[in-house]
């Protein structure tokens, strides 16, 4: 097994194309953080300009506001959005790049299950996922601490703003960054899945894309018939409960209270439906592939 | 014997009155508030550490060590070095002085005493009619000579109010404790800008009540560096 993984990692970080999702994601950071950098201010004036009749809002405030956590926050909020792309990108081409090369028989000579074969592929899939959230991570986290240093950290959010404590912000990242992991990996498993049924990987990376952006704007959408009905069965709608880990309790008069999250149980049950998504797309890609006829 | 008795009850009179908060009322709301000017005036600049609670409706934060700095006539800041906080814009009238920073001078109304608290009320009305501030009302403690409430009208930020405690700072008219509130608008962004998590909780609608209720900041001090100078450097 360990031989096989080895093997498919290979393939996958050998292909060129592996890399454009590593340089579009270092080419979008760099883009907001230059932005934000220049013109952060603009930004911050956006955000806040129904505030400024009621609080004092000075050029040291802003720059204070525009640090290294919020530019990463404001960085994963942008790209969590697009990354399911890069996903399928590998994810989709994993089988379906196979039986268009022709070495899908090839590989099932091999002495190994089509259940190994297929928990490897996906196993390899992950690999690739979270490589590219670490590379994203260092870039938006490190790359803008770096540039914008430290500070407290205010959420904005759509009815408030929340400040967090700058010794309160790490163990949140690690947090968001692993909630994100297995979010990310949905994608990676339902583009995995469309993949068994096809022949060529375009047809399972749109297919996935749809999808994605289909169920985004059902889950954005504030329309009661979905609220009720669909929203809370769409993996899309759990997967920004990372930002759940920087929503903070408070007391009766509005002061935060260090250390806590404001719905942990309701971020763990986003977190199970993403699992049982999961499985549930694995489980039915390595039942179809059993059944698939490769000979054909 | 009548007459003895007679004289000593006039005698008793003579010197409850003399003692007594009637005594105090003798002196005109002019003259209270020259009193408590002079007292605020022996301060020219201090600085002064204290805690920041927020309690906007809108703002989670946690309660924030600041610096506060002021400098005459009417300078004033603060400053949370080590953090973000959110200071309210009107933050400047935290000090009393403020109030009575007008150059054409003010119309005095004694509004008798605030039951309960036997405060003294007066009305402050500017004369200039283009001041921002239209009406300041304070409530003063006529034996310490300071003031306990302030509320104040302006023509562009609504009402601020102002409560105070006081301790050993008292004798410059400094408070250990001030809350400051102030007029607040409603907070919201599209949902589209901010992607939020909706964790599935309903969530409580804002109803008009809450929109409009005010913000409140509480700053404890700790200490206070009096007439010791302050750069104007702070106040940039």
């Amino acid at each position: 097994m360990w031989k096989l993984l080895k093997i498919e990692l290979f393939k996958i970080f050998k292909r060129p194309r592996t890399y454009i999702a590593f340089g579009a994601i270092a080419s979008v950071v760099f883009l907001i953080q230059i932005a934000l950098k220049f013109d952060g201010k603009s930004y911050i004036d956006l955000l806040l300009s129904n505030l400024d009749n009621s609080f004092e809002m000075t050029d040291e405030f802003k720059t204070k506001m525009l640090n290294g956590y919020l530019i990463c926050f404001v960085i994963l909020n942008t790209l969590l959005i697009q990354m399911p792309l890069l996903i399928a990108l590998i994810s989709g081409d994993s089988i379906a790049g196979e039986a268009n090369m022709g070495t899908l028989r090839l590989s099932l000579t091999k002495p190994v299950s089509r259940t190994e074969y297929m928990l490897v592929k996906f196993t390899a899939s992950v690999i690739y996922t979270i490589s590219l959230l670490i590379w994203m991570a260092l870039l938006a986290l490190l790359g803008s601490i770096i540039i914008f240093g430290i500070n407290d950290m205010v959420i904005i959010r759509s009815r408030g703003l929340e400040v967090i404590e700058s010794f309160d912000i790490w163990w949140r990242y690690i947090a968001a960054f692993g909630y994100a992991a297995v979010a990310l990996t949905v994608v990676s498993a339902l583009a995995f899945l469309l993949s068994v049924f096809a022949e060529n990987s375009i047809g399972p990376i749109i297919a996935t894309m749809s999808i994605v952006i289909v169920f985004t704007i059902l889950s954005e959408m504030n329309i009661p018939i979905y609220d009720r009905t669909v929203k809370p069965y769409l993996f899309t709608s759990h997967m920004v409960a990372w930002k759940g880990f920087f929503y903070m309790k408070a007391d009766s008069e509005g002061a935060t209270i260090t250390g806590t999250v404001e719905n942990m149980p309701a971020i763990m049950r986003s977190l199970s439906i993403l699992v049982i998504y999961i499985g549930i797309f694995l489980s039915t890609a390595v039942w179809v592939f059993k059944k698939k006829d490769i000979l054909t | 014997m009548k007459t003895t008795y007679i004289k000593s009850v006039i005698a008793l009179l003579v010197v409850a009155i003399s003692f007594s908060p009637v005594s105090v009322k003798a002196q005109t709301a002019e003259e209270l508030i020259n009193k408590v000017k002079a007292k605020l005036e022996k301060v020219n600049d201090y600085q002064a550490n204290g805690k920041m609670k927020t309690n906007v409706i809108f703002i989670k934060a946690p309660i924030a060590n600041v610096k506060v700095y002021y400098k005459k006539p009417n300078k004033l800041r603060i400053n949370n070095e080590s953090g973000i906080s959110f200071i309210p814009k009107g933050s400047v009238n935290i000090n009393l002085n403020n109030i009575f920073i007008n150059t054409t001078g003010f119309d005095i109304i004694d509004m008798g005493k605030e039951s309960g608290t036997n405060l003294r009320i007066i009305k402050l009305l500017p004369k200039d009619e283009e001041a921002d501030v239209v009406l300041s009302t304070v409530y003063i403690d006529e034996v310490q000579q300071l003031i306990k409430k302030a509320k104040t009208t302006t023509k562009e930020s609504g009402t601020y109010e102002l409560e105070m405690s006081y301790g050993k700072y008292a004798e410059f008219g400094l408070a250990d404790k001030v809350i400051f509130s102030f007029n607040t608008k409603d907070y919201k962004l599209p949902k589209g800008i901010t992607f939020d998590y909706d964790d599935g909780t309903k969530k409580e609608q804002p109803t008009d009540k809450m929109k409009n209720k005010k913000g409140k900041v509480e700053i404890v001090y700790s200490n206070y560096i009096i007439n010791k100078g302050v750069s104007d450097t702070v106040f940039k």
